[in-house]
């Protein structure tokens, strides 16, 4: 037995002293310097690790290292001090009021159906009644014979929470058909059902709708659901991205806020399909 | 070999040495065990005391926000979608074992174990995201929304089954030869052999992979969340979406706070009571067997 | 009469088992087909070694397949000498009504249901917090582990038990120590059992996703040490899938990777336990 267990230490353990060696040597080569450890909402978290790669170029030494785990997690780590600073896909809630919230991007969310739905334009109160139940087959918005199947967001989402927001209403009056998590999700979901209704961020659904995905975007009030009406303020459905820190940011922190809100990050955040800040 | 021989002397003390030393490695993963039990313990433990425990079985239905924390619909929908899995799995992960002790030309069971290995080890988000793109478009031509309990066990079923496989083959493997050999000598058929012989005495370990294969299915999150619906209800039919208790443990856990979070690592000390519940069911059926 | 009945049942039988493993081989070839059909344009050279950039969406996925490679280490060497030891433990020393095996036992079996996504809210408060790893290679690794333990030594625990107590008798009228008789005839005879519970944990830990976000996190740099957050192919892959809009292409290129590197894996875990455990795992 013990034979065994030697024989197995030896061999993995000389496998894991390379690997340890291997890496000590690529470690070397960055010096230890400053980190910065922002945690918190997935749909921020892939912006945020582009512009904190841009930053760790633009200052030798600073690392910049992105967690994800859903704006809770990052309202919560940022009060707590486990990271310096919060990620959070949605506005403060005013129980958060010892918390500052830094824009960085705003995210239009607009209603897609699947791109063999007959249907162009659907009103607020349409979609109240779609969601709600009490439409439940396409031919009575005049598309064709065919179930409605309706996408709806999971309990916390901030998505979700501005969606029952603006078309006044609770959870528990939604009957939903399938319930979604991420965004992309909602994306597929819907590309694989004819009947489908969902909500997704804009930017994403353009991409996806450009690129052959079966899905088109609904304008809302009259209003196209693109980018551009976005970043104008003109569509009525957008959330803020933020970054969170506990109190004025300062040091590295602050530096770093104030890079992700200049105009030296645009192209980063158009390239994850979001709306850059109007200056 | 390696070892050494061994002199009389030294027998008793190597073996009392060996007996401690995987003692302490068992208590120190005994202890390790322990502490996850501990953390679900405390972070659940607002909703659990003062009889708290009742809200999951009563009330009007998963409204975390308001309050309400029934968690029976999706109970219901867990083991539903374990069993069903289990019912398409078990026969052919056992078959596919048989297959390859029993009837594969030899040049077969190679290639055929490595596909199981590799069933085993796609990561759950790629079943997701499969099933997510080609079954649940297909289950929704069929009858919407497509993504339903069947698809939910169909997807479970595809990722149990390597685990029924391997695990049977490895118990059919430990039958002796002897048996089987003499089996045939008394002039049983292959059917006589399998069935008769081998399948009797492999079935604990065949249980013990059922068993296994049950709490994957039962534990199993990202895939299913992709597929099932995640509405909270009772299924009523196949084609009804559902949501399963590691589903909504997903879905909600990182926007969780109070009491809602707390209900949430209730719900996972409930999926641990069940699985112990199998496990002490399973350990009655061996010792039954045993006799 | 009775004797084509009989001959009947048994085609019956035959044709049975043939048309369940046809049926398992033919959905494998689908998903399988259907990865590679959507992942092979991405699969060449500079896409293993380079650096994801865009969010994953262009370069590779050189310091993600690092990381894997040493977050699997980690989970490896934690768990065959804990899980050998309590396994021997388990099934050599202790009687089946022992209290602390019953127990020990017991808490296994258990945890095999915890949910992942609980495991890594585990590790996250045991490893990074409590311990002080914070997000890393080390935290995920050892996180995942206490998911491998289960399965392994139950797997392991099973072989052993499998093997006929004459085996043992005959090793102890021989004068082998229990040790001896551990190295020499049982281990061997439980190989298969080790190998596929080897097999399983590795796969398991290759296809964790839940438990090693929130213990060895998102970074997606190439580590500089074990004390480093590094990301693992399976977030990866489902960052990309579900969150990263237009990274379907590399993520079922880094799903076809993540299957090539578990053959290879498998590959070596299979001839290690030939060579250590000496009895080949085609015993037909």
């Amino acid at each position: 037995m013990k034979n065994i267990e030697v024989l197995f230490y030896r061999s993995s353990f000389r496998f894991v002293m390379i690997a340890l060696i291997a890496a000590s040597l690529i470690g070397t080569a960055s010096a230890a310097g400053q980190k910065i450890v922002l945690t918190g909402s997935s749909t921020i978290a892939p912006l945020a690790l582009e512009i904190g790669k841009r930053f760790e170029k633009l200052n030798p030494g600073v690392r910049v290292d992105v967690q994800s785990g859903g704006s809770t997690r990052g309202v919560n780590d940022a009060r707590a001090g486990l990271a310096d600073i919060g990620m959070a896909s949605r506005a403060l809630k005013p129980e958060e009021s010892d918390l500052m919230a830094h824009r960085i991007a705003i995210d239009g969310i607009g209603i897609i159906l699947h791109r063999k739905n007959p249907v162009q334009a659907l009103s607020d109160e349409q979609i109240k009644e779609i969601y709600t139940g009490k439409i439940t087959n396409w031919q009575q918005l005049g598309g064709e014979d065919r179930k409605i199947t309706v996408v709806n967001k999971a309990e916390g989402r901030s998505t979700l929470e501005l969606f029952l927001h603006h078309f006044q209403l609770r959870n528990s009056d939604i009957h939903a058909h399938v319930v979604i998590g991420d965004n992309q999700q909602g994306i597929k979901t819907v590309a694989g059902n004819a009947g489908a209704i969902g909500y997704v961020s804009i930017g994403t659904a353009e991409y996806e709708e450009a690129h052959g995905t079966p899905i088109h975007l609904l304008p809302m009030a009259g209003v196209p659901a693109t980018v551009a009406n976005v970043r104008d303020g003109r569509f009525p459905l957008s959330r803020p991205l933020n970054l969170i820190s506990k109190g004025a940011p300062s040091g590295m922190a602050k530096r770093f806020i104030e890079f992700a809100q200049s105009a030296a990050v645009d192209d980063l955040v158009t390239a994850q399909y979001f709306v850059p800040l109007a200056r | 070999m390696i070892s050494s021989q061994h002199n009389i002397s030294s027998l008793s003390r190597a073996d009392a040495t060996l007996a401690r030393v995987t003692g302490s490695i068992a208590l120190a993963v005994a202890v390790l065990l322990g502490l996850v039990l501990m953390l679900l313990v405390k972070e659940s433990w607002p909703v659990l005391a003062g009889g708290g425990w009742t809200r999951f079985f009563a009330g009007e239905g998963w409204f975390p926000a308001g309050g309400q924390f029934n968690l029976l619909a999706m109970l219901w929908a867990t083991l539903a979608c374990s069993a069903g899995a289990l019912f398409i799995a078990v026969p052919l992960g056992v078959s596919s074992a048989v297959f390859s002790r029993f009837y594969s030309p030899n040049w077969l069971v190679m290639p055929l174990r490595r596909i199981m290995v590799l069933l085993a080890g796609i990561p759950s988000v790629v079943y997701g995201l499969w099933g997510l793109t080609v079954l649940v478009p297909l289950v929704a031509r069929w009858e919407p929304p497509g993504a339903s309990l069947l698809s939910a066990i169909l997807i479970l079923a595809l990722m149990i089954l390597p685990t029924v496989a391997l695990t049977s083959e490895a118990a059919l493997a430990a039958v002796p030869a002897s048996n089987l050999q003499g089996a045939a000598a008394l002039g049983l058929s292959r059917k006589g052999i399998v069935l008769g012989v081998a399948l009797p005495a492999a079935r604990i370990g065949i249980l013990t992979g059922a068993l296994l294969a049950a709490m994957r299915a039962l534990g199993e999150t990202m895939a299913v969340l992709m597929v099932a619906g995640n509405v909270v209800q009772t299924p009523a039919s196949l084609f009804d979406p559902v949501r399963v208790l590691t589903a909504n443990i997903a879905l909600e856990m990182p926007y969780a706070t109070g009491d809602h979070r707390a209900a949430l690592f209730a719900s996972s000390l409930l999926l641990m009571l069940i699985v112990t519940m199998l496990a002490w069911l399973a350990g009655r059926g061996g010792a039954h067997a045993n006799v | 009469m009775f004797k084509n009945h009989s001959r009947l049942n048994d085609q019956l039988l035959t044709l049975s088992v043939w048309f369940s493993v046809a049926l398992v081989a033919s959905v494998f070839f689908w998903v399988l087909g259907d990865l590679t059909l959507h992942g092979i344009a991405k699969l060449n050279w500079s896409f293993l070694v380079s650096a994801p950039e865009n969010a994953g969406r262009d370069g590779g996925i050189g310091p993600i397949l690092v990381s894997t490679l040493l977050i699997l280490s980690v989970a490896l060497l934690a768990t065959i000498p804990l899980g050998l030891g309590t396994a021997v433990y388990l099934s050599e020393y202790t009687r089946r009504d022992n209290a602390l095996a019953r127990s020990i036992r017991m808490s296994l079996n258990v945890l095999a249901g915890v949910p992942s996504i609980v495991f890594g809210l585990f590790g996250n408060a045991l490893f990074c917090i409590w311990l002080g790893l914070g997000f890393s290679i080390l935290s995920g690794g050892l996180t995942l582990a206490c998911m491998m333990l289960p399965i392994f030594i139950s797997l392991t625990e099973s072989g052993l038990a499998a093997v006929s107590s004459e085996w043992r008798h005959g090793a102890a009228a021989l004068g082998l120590t229990r040790a001896a008789a551990l190295w020499h005839v049982l281990l061997p005879a439980a190989a298969p059992a080790i190998t596929a519970g080897l097999m399983l944990s590795i796969g398991r830990a290759l296809a964790e996703t839940a438990a090693l976000i929130f213990t060895s996190g998102y970074v997606d740099r190439m580590p500089g040490s074990l004390s480093d957050s590094g990301r693992a192919l399976s977030v990866h892959i489902y960052d990309l899938s579900m969150n990263v809009t237009g990274g379907d292409e590399p993520a079922y290129g880094a799903a076809l990777v993540l299957i090539v590197l578990l053959v290879v894996i498998n590959g070596i875990a299979a001839s290690l336990s030939d060579r250590f455990l000496r009895l080949r795992i085609t015993t037909s």
